[in-house]
C-alpha cells in the first residue's frame, strides 16, 4: 500500500514538473521581441536574466510569455526561468548581434608628413545598432576624400569584427578626410598632412642699420610644401667675439634674425637635423 | 627643590638663546661692529644682508651717496620675479685677494638657497679704509634701461582642443607629438654614470618632453631608473633640439649591460616667443680657475623672462655630445638688455670640447605656456 502511494506521488510530481516547462528560441537577434511558449497551469513567475537585464513578472503558466525587444538588446547568454507553485524550470538562449549599422573608426596619426608610405593606419570596429560587436565577416567600405581630388574607395572584409587598411599620405600638404561606412553608418576622420623636413634650407644676409639681417628663403620641404610657421630654425654665427646662437621660429614662411657683425663671421643655419648653407661675412659685407 | 626647577629651566633657556644668537651670526655681527680688516668689513655687511637688515648693511657702504638703496637691496632680494625673489642667503665665504693700506679687494662667495636648488654668486668687492674702519665700496651699477616703447610681437601660439569626455570611444583625438632621441652617450664620472644626448621634436606642433632612462644589468634586471628632470628644455617647438642629461649617482659603468631610453611627449599649448639670442659664447677660465662657457643672453621680445635657465651641450671633434651643463640665472632677463651667464664643465671634459651649443629655457610668471 505504501509503495503504491509513493508511486502515485511521484507520478503527480512528474506531471507537475512537466507543467512548468519553458521553451525559449535557441537564438534571438538583438533588439527583437520574442514570445516564449510555456506549459503547465496556474499562476507562475517569469524571470529573465541576461547581460544587462534581470526582470521578474507574473505570468500564467501554459500561456506564451512575450519579451519586449528592449530587454534583448545586448548579445550574450540569457536565462529564462519559470517558477510555478510546484517548482521552477529554466532554459538558456542566446542573443546574437543584429545587422552591422555602427562603426568605431580609429585613424592614426592625426598629423602625418607628406609622402609617408603606409603612414596612416585606419581601423574600423563593426557594431550593430545596440553596440554589439559584430564578429561575423562583413564588408566595410573605406574612402579617401582629398580636398581637391576624386574620392578613392575600397572594400575590406572584417575579421572578428575588425577591418583595417593602411594609407599613404599625399605629396601635397593639407587635410585629408578618411571615411569608413557600413549599413547606415558613415564615420569620417580628418588627418592633417603636414610638410616633411625642410629641404634646400638657404640663408642670405643684408645690411640693416648697425647689424645684418640674416633671413632664410621661404622654407619648404622637398615636395615644395611650406614648412609650418612656428618651426624652429637655428642660426649660428661664429666670429672673433665668440659664438652666437638664436633659435627663431618661422613666421610667414621665413625665419629671420638681426645680428651685429664685427670683422669676419661665419653664419650657419639648421632646422631640426637638417642643415643649410653657410655664409661668410667679412668687413660688414656678405661674401 | 621647589626653586631648583625654575632656576634650571631659566638657565637652560638662557643657554639656548645664546646658542641661537651665535648660530644666527649675532656674535659675528657684534664682533665686527668696528671692522678692522677688509674681510671683516665684507663679513659684517653680508651678515646684515643675510639677516635682511638692509639698512645696516647699506650703512656699511663707503659710497652710499652713489648707490641707490633700493638697487642695493634688489641685488640680494631680486626683482621682476627673478630667481632671487624665491631665494634666501644661506651662508657666505669671504677671503682677501689683495690689500694695501687704503684699499683692498675681497672675494665673497654667496650661497643662496633657491626654489630650484643651491645657487652660488661670486663677487669681487673693493673695500676702502675710511678713518679707523674699513667699508665696502659697492660697485655702482649703471643698469641699462629700455626707453618706453612698443615692441611689436607677431605672436605664434598653439592652443589645443582635445577630445571631450562625453565623446564616444573611437572618436578622433589629437595625437601626441613625435619626438626622437637623436643621440645618447654614457659617461663614467668619479661618483656617477651620466647619460647625455639630444632630443628633437620632429612634429609640427609643440611638445612637452621628458627623457627617462633605465639601466639594465647583464641579466636584464633593472639597476636604476632616472629622468632628465630639469636638465632639458621641456617645451620644444617644432624641429627644436634640446640637450638632456640624466645622472645616476653611485653607479658604475661595469654593472651596466644596456640602457632603455623612454621619451615622453605631450601636446601642450605653447608660444613661440620670446626669442632669446645667446651671443659671445666662449670657453674660458673663470676667476676661480674653473673652465666655464660664458656668454650673454639677449631677450629679443618685449616681455620679461623671470627665470632664464641655460642648458649647454658640449661636443667632441666627432660631433658627439660629451657633456651637458646647466645653470639658472639669478637675475630676470629684461627685454633687449644683455644678461651675462656662465656654466661650468669638468676640466677633464673641457679639454676634449670642440664645439658647443646653448639653449635657453624660460620660466615666466605671465606666460600661459
Amino acid at each position: 500500500m505504501n509503495r503504491l502511494s509513493a508511486i502515485l506521488v511521484a507520478l503527480v510530481l512528474a506531471v507537475a514538473a512537466q507543467a512548468a516547462e519553458i521553451h525559449p528560441p535557441q537564438q534571438v537577434t538583438a533588439g527583437t521581441s520574442i514570445t516564449i511558449p510555456t506549459s503547465g497551469s496556474g499562476e507562475a513567475t517569469f524571470y529573465l536574466i541576461g547581460p544587462d537585464v534581470a526582470s521578474k513578472k507574473k505570468v500564467q503558466a501554459g500561456s506564451d510569455i512575450s519579451v519586449e525587444s528592449d530587454s534583448l538588446q545586448l548579445a550574450g547568454r540569457y536565462v529564462a526561468v519559470l517558477c510555478a507553485s510546484d517548482g521552477c524550470a529554466s532554459s538558456n538562449f542566446f542573443v546574437v548581434p543584429a545587422a552591422p549599422n555602427k562603426l568605431s573608426l580609429l585613424v592614426h596619426p592625426s598629423r602625418v608628413p607628406v609622402g609617408s608610405a603606409n603612414g596612416i593606419s585606419t581601423v574600423a570596429f563593426v557594431f550593430d545598432n545596440f553596440h554589439n560587436f559584430v564578429l561575423k565577416p562583413e564588408q566595410v567600405k573605406f574612402s579617401i576624400l582629398p580636398k581637391d581630388a576624386k574620392e578613392i574607395s575600397a572594400d575590406r572584409g572584417s575579421q572578428n569584427g575588425v577591418a583595417w587598411v593602411r594609407i599613404s599620405s599625399a605629396k601635397k600638404e593639407g587635410p585629408v578626410r578618411i571615411a569608413a561606412s557600413i549599413g547606415n553608418a558613415n564615420e569620417v576622420r580628418v588627418v592633417q598632412q603636414v610638410a616633411a623636413e625642410a629641404c634646400n634650407l638657404r640663408i642670405k644676409a643684408s645690411r640693416v642699420k648697425n647689424a645684418f639681417l640674416i633671413e632664410t628663403d621661404p622654407v619648404r620641404d622637398c615636395s615644395g610644401n611650406s614648412i609650418p610657421d612656428g618651426t624652429v630654425v637655428s642660426f649660428t654665427k661664429s666670429d672673433s667675439a665668440g659664438k652666437t646662437t638664436v633659435d627663431v621660429p618661422i613666421k610667414r614662411g621665413v625665419a629671420k634674425v638681426e645680428m651685429p657683425i664685427d670683422g669676419r663671421a661665419r653664419i650657419t643655419v639648421a632646422s631640426g637635423v637638417v642643415t643649410g648653407n653657410e655664409l661668410d661675412v667679412a668687413g660688414g659685407q656678405p661674401q | 627643590m621647589k626653586r631648583g626647577l625654575p632656576i634650571l629651566l631659566g638657565v637652560v633657556t638662557v643657554i639656548l638663546i645664546v646658542i641661537a644668537w651665535f648660530q644666527s651670526g649675532g656674535a659675528e655681527a657684534h664682533e665686527l661692529q668696528a671692522a678692522t680688516t677688509p674681510d671683516q668689513a665684507v663679513r659684517l655687511m653680508l651678515s646684515q644682508v643675510k639677516a635682511h637688515n638692509f639698512d645696516a648693511a647699506y650703512a656699511r657702504l663707503a659710497n652710499r651717496d652713489d648707490v641707490d638703496k633700493n638697487a642695493f637691496i634688489r641685488e640680494f632680494d631680486g626683482s621682476n620675479g627673478s630667481l632671487l625673489t624665491y631665494a634666501s642667503m644661506e651662508s657666505f665665504d669671504v677671503w682677501g685677494l689683495k690689500t694695501n693700506e687704503q684699499d683692498a679687494t675681497v672675494r665673497a662667495k654667496l650661497h643662496y638657497s633657491t626654489a630650484v636648488g643651491p645657487l652660488d654668486d661670486i663677487r669681487d668687492l673693493k673695500v676702502q679704509h675710511t678713518g679707523d674702519t674699513w667699508k665696502v665700496l659697492w660697485p655702482v651699477s649703471k643698469a641699462p634701461k629700455l626707453p618706453p616703447q612698443v615692441i611689436p610681437v607677431n605672436y605664434l601660439r598653439w592652443d589645443v582642443i582635445s577630445r571631450g569626455a562625453s565623446d564616444d570611444w573611437g572618436v578622433q583625438n589629437v595625437d601626441s607629438p613625435q619626438v626622437r632621441v637623436v643621440s645618447m652617450n654614457a659617461i663614467q664620472r668619479p661618483d656617477s654614470v651620466v647619460l647625455v644626448g639630444e632630443v628633437v621634436n620632429e612634429d609640427s606642433v609643440p611638445a612637452y618632453v621628458n627623457v627617462g632612462a633605465t639601466l639594465l644589468d647583464p641579466s636584464g634586471a633593472e639597476l636604476a631608473q632616472e629622468s632628465s628632470f630639469d636638465k632639458i628644455s621641456h617645451i620644444l617647438l617644432p624641429k627644436q633640439v634640446s640637450p638632456y642629461r640624466i645622472d645616476f649617482p653611485n653607479m658604475r659603468m661595469e654593472k651596466i649591460k644596456s640602457v632603455r631610453m623612454d621619451t615622453k611627449a605631450l601636446l601642450v599649448p605653447a608660444s613661440a616667443d620670446p626669442v632669446i639670442e645667446v651671443n659671445q659664447q666662449k670657453l674660458e677660465t673663470d676667476a676661480l680657475g674653473k673652465k666655464v662657457l660664458s656668454g650673454q643672453l639677449l631677450n629679443q621680445s618685449g616681455s620679461v623672462v623671470n627665470i632664464p635657465h641655460v642648458i649647454a651641450a658640449f661636443y667632441d671633434s666627432n660631433g658627439k655630445v660629451i657633456w651637458v651643463s646647466d645653470g639658472y640665472m639669478a637675475q630676470a632677463l629684461l627685454p633687449q638688455i644683455p644678461l651675462p651667464f656662465a656654466v661650468d664643465l669638468p676640466p677633464d671634459v673641457a679639454k676634449n670640447v670642440q664645439t658647443y651649443r646653448v639653449v635657453v629655457n624660460h620660466y615666466d610668471s605671465t606666460s600661459q605656456s
